[in-house]
């Protein structure tokens, strides 16, 4: 299997119809074809173990993806927002590598990686002009795509997608060329995350012309939108934030094209999906869970259920807002507890999943049991009715006196308060408890922090005693990573040196 | 017979990719269907012409054989004189 296929069935079928818009240029699925071709071969020529991008989101992620997968060597997108000595480090783990982008960057950091390192232009103009279709061999090799983990508990580690799995994943989710002439997915998540790789695979096979937004800016998001009528978007929770912001702030554009809005890759607060579907009445909210070690989307909560909550009186239905609704078709997905045992819907554990797309896979290691399930490291439960809620990271759970506590229940009982805009909850050290609650809270611009005992007096009257927090910080802002993931590790990192330490529960 | 191999068909221009076969001997136009296509075009089996649509994907009734048309033509599939079927989609919201 290859993923280099997609591609292909996109240019036999419709070779002049536009497949991707990027900075103004717009490329057939026939030229993309070719350019991939072309990439293939300078890659053979090289000699490269790896194929890696260090750029901004542009048609070379899409080139490089399927020039990889032609020429059978590994595709290693990277974050260029890392310090470098993050990146100087991950350089030496993939060399050496064919790499497009900040040349100057590579040279400087893997001076002895034996890489060799193009400009996007320079790529894009060579693959270009080699291309030709059937001018480079398809080459047969397991893995696809290579991913760091964005590394918010740990050091990265390198993911394995194999063709296989992405392919299971594209064949049992994507009807091939389903979408019309006039559909078109605006893409602005960056090109190392799983969810930029799943928009160019998923796009091309469905036919729906790619919108790229070479880097994340709301204004830019909404141009873009308007020019090029884009009926659909993926975002994470932060984009669609700044997003409404904007609108909410009086940024006026011509949106009547869009008609579906998918969005993941981090927490969704219910405040803001609310808005969402209150500001744009008719379009399709869908909700997306996945990991990169999962090929993308495991479950999803649809359109119709979206606006079911909305409009519910029974709080049961209005909490699926919160869910990421149900596995996919083509997926099992369990909880479980520590010792691996099935648990009954309502009870939280860690989630499991099984399915041909899984790869659960490391180059240091295979994490899938026996019988095929990845331990996915998230916790959180399902319902009667099979819908599934996060809790947030297993390893974020804060366990005191070897009670379970989620981060997620007591940071959406900071959030009710008036005052407090952000919050966080995470396992400070504790003689006593092994582990107790430590918060860090941000103020509402322009408005006081509550007192400790005041926050104290909240989180008991809602929840219980245990949750009470030990150690309370107020900050200016939350540390997140460029996606929107909270850093949880720094804020723990924070609280451990916290001296201001209140009255523990008891 | 390998998820992934390619065959194409004896009688016209269709290939397919295997999903999953087990052992299953896929034909096409009547014909089998093999890795590489015979020097010349052998005539169709004129039970077996209906063609294939490339994109979709072809079933057998006990689900065991899936195949995806990754080039269309005028012959249609089938197992041992049995035709294949159309596998319906149920269509999923985009995700990504």
């Amino acid at each position: 299997m290859n993923i280099s296929l997609i591609l292909q069935m996109a240019a036999d079928a419709e070779p002049e119809r536009i497949g991707l818009v990027c900075d103004g240029r717009r490329w057939s699925y026939r030229s993309l074809w070719k350019a991939a071709h072309g990439a293939a071969l300078n890659i053979l020529k090289s000699g490269a173990s790896h194929v890696a991008l260090l750029d901004e989101n542009s048609e070379a992620a899409a080139i490089s993806l399927f020039g990889a997968a032609i020429a059978g060597v590994p595709y290693v997108p990277l974050n260029y927002r890392l310090a470098d000595a993050d990146l100087a480090a991950l350089l030496q783990r993939i060399a050496p590598a064919y790499i497009t982008g900040d040349v100057e960057r590579i040279e400087r950091l893997s001076p002895v990686g034996g890489h060799t390192a193009l400009s996007r232009t320079d790529f894009v103009a060579q693959a270009e002009r080699l291309g030709d279709v059937g001018s480079a061999d398809e080459v047969e090799q397991d893995i696809a795509i290579q991913l760091f983990t964005s590394g918010t508990t740990a050091a990265p580690k390198a993911a394995i997608l194999r063709h296989s799995n992405l392919l299971s994943y594209i064949l049992g989710t994507v009807e091939f060329s389903s979408a019309s002439e006039d559909e078109a997915a605006l893409v602005s998540v960056p090109p190392y995350h799983i969810a930029g790789i799943a928009a160019l695979l998923s796009s091309i096979y469905s036919m729906r012309r790619i919108l790229l937004l070479p880097a994340f800016d709301p204004d830019d998001w909404l141009a873009l939108a308007a020019a090029e009528r884009a009926s659909n978007a993926f975002v994470v929770p932060t984009m669609l934030s700044r997003i409404i912001t904007r609108m909410d702030e009086g940024a006026r554009f011509e949106l009547s094209a869009l008609q579906a809005i998918a969005y993941g890759g981090g927490r969704m607060p219910t405040e803001l999906i609310e808005r969402a579907l209150e500001l744009f009445p008719r379009v399709n909210f869908t909700n997306a869970y996945g990991l990169t070690e999962t090929s993308s989307t495991i479950a999803l909560l649809g359109p119709e259920e979206h606006r079911a909550a909305q409009g519910a009186t029974d709080p049961a239905i209005r909490a699926r807002l919160g869910s990421v609704g149900k596995p996919l078709p083509t997926v099992e997905i369990e909880i479980r507890d520590e010792d691996g045992r099935r648990l009954p819907p309502g009870e939280r554990g860690e989630i499991y999943v099984r399915g041909e797309q899984v790869s659960g896979e490391y180059r240091e290691r295979k994490a899938l049991d026996a019988d095929g399930w990845f331990p996915t490291r998230d916790a959180g439960y399902m319902d009667a009715d099979g819908y599934l809620y996060l809790s947030g990271r297993a390893d974020d759970i804060i366990v005191r006196g070897g009670e379970n506590i989620s981060p997620a229940e007591i940071e959406d009982a900071l959030m009710t308060h008036p005052a407090i805009a952000d919050a966080a909850a995470v396992a400070v050290p504790s003689v006593e408890w092994g582990e107790t609650v430590g918060i860090a809270i941000v103020p509402r611009p322009g408005q006081k922090a509550p007192s400790d005992e005041e926050l104290r007096t909240l989180i008991k009257n809602r929840l219980r005693s245990s949750r009470v927090p030990e150690r309370i910080a107020v900050m200016d802002a939350l540390p997140y990573n460029e996606m929107g993931k909270l850093l949880r590790r720094e804020v723990r990192a924070l609280l451990r040196n916290y001296t201001t330490v209140a009255a523990p529960g008891p | 017979m390998k998820p992934g191999t390619k065959l194409k068909s004896a009688a016209c221009d269709t290939e397919i990719m295997v999903v999953r076969a087990g052992d299953a001997a896929i034909e096409c136009g009547g014909l089998p269907m093999a890795e590489e296509r015979p020097a010349e075009r052998k005539p169709m089996n004129p039970a077996f012409a209906e063609g294939t649509k490339i994109g979709k994907r072809y079933v057998n009734a006990a689900g065991t054989v899936e195949l995806l048309c990754v080039k269309p033509g005028q012959g249609s599939l089938s197992i041992a004189g049995q035709a294949l079927k159309i596998k319906d989609a149920k269509p999923l919201p985009a995700s990504d």
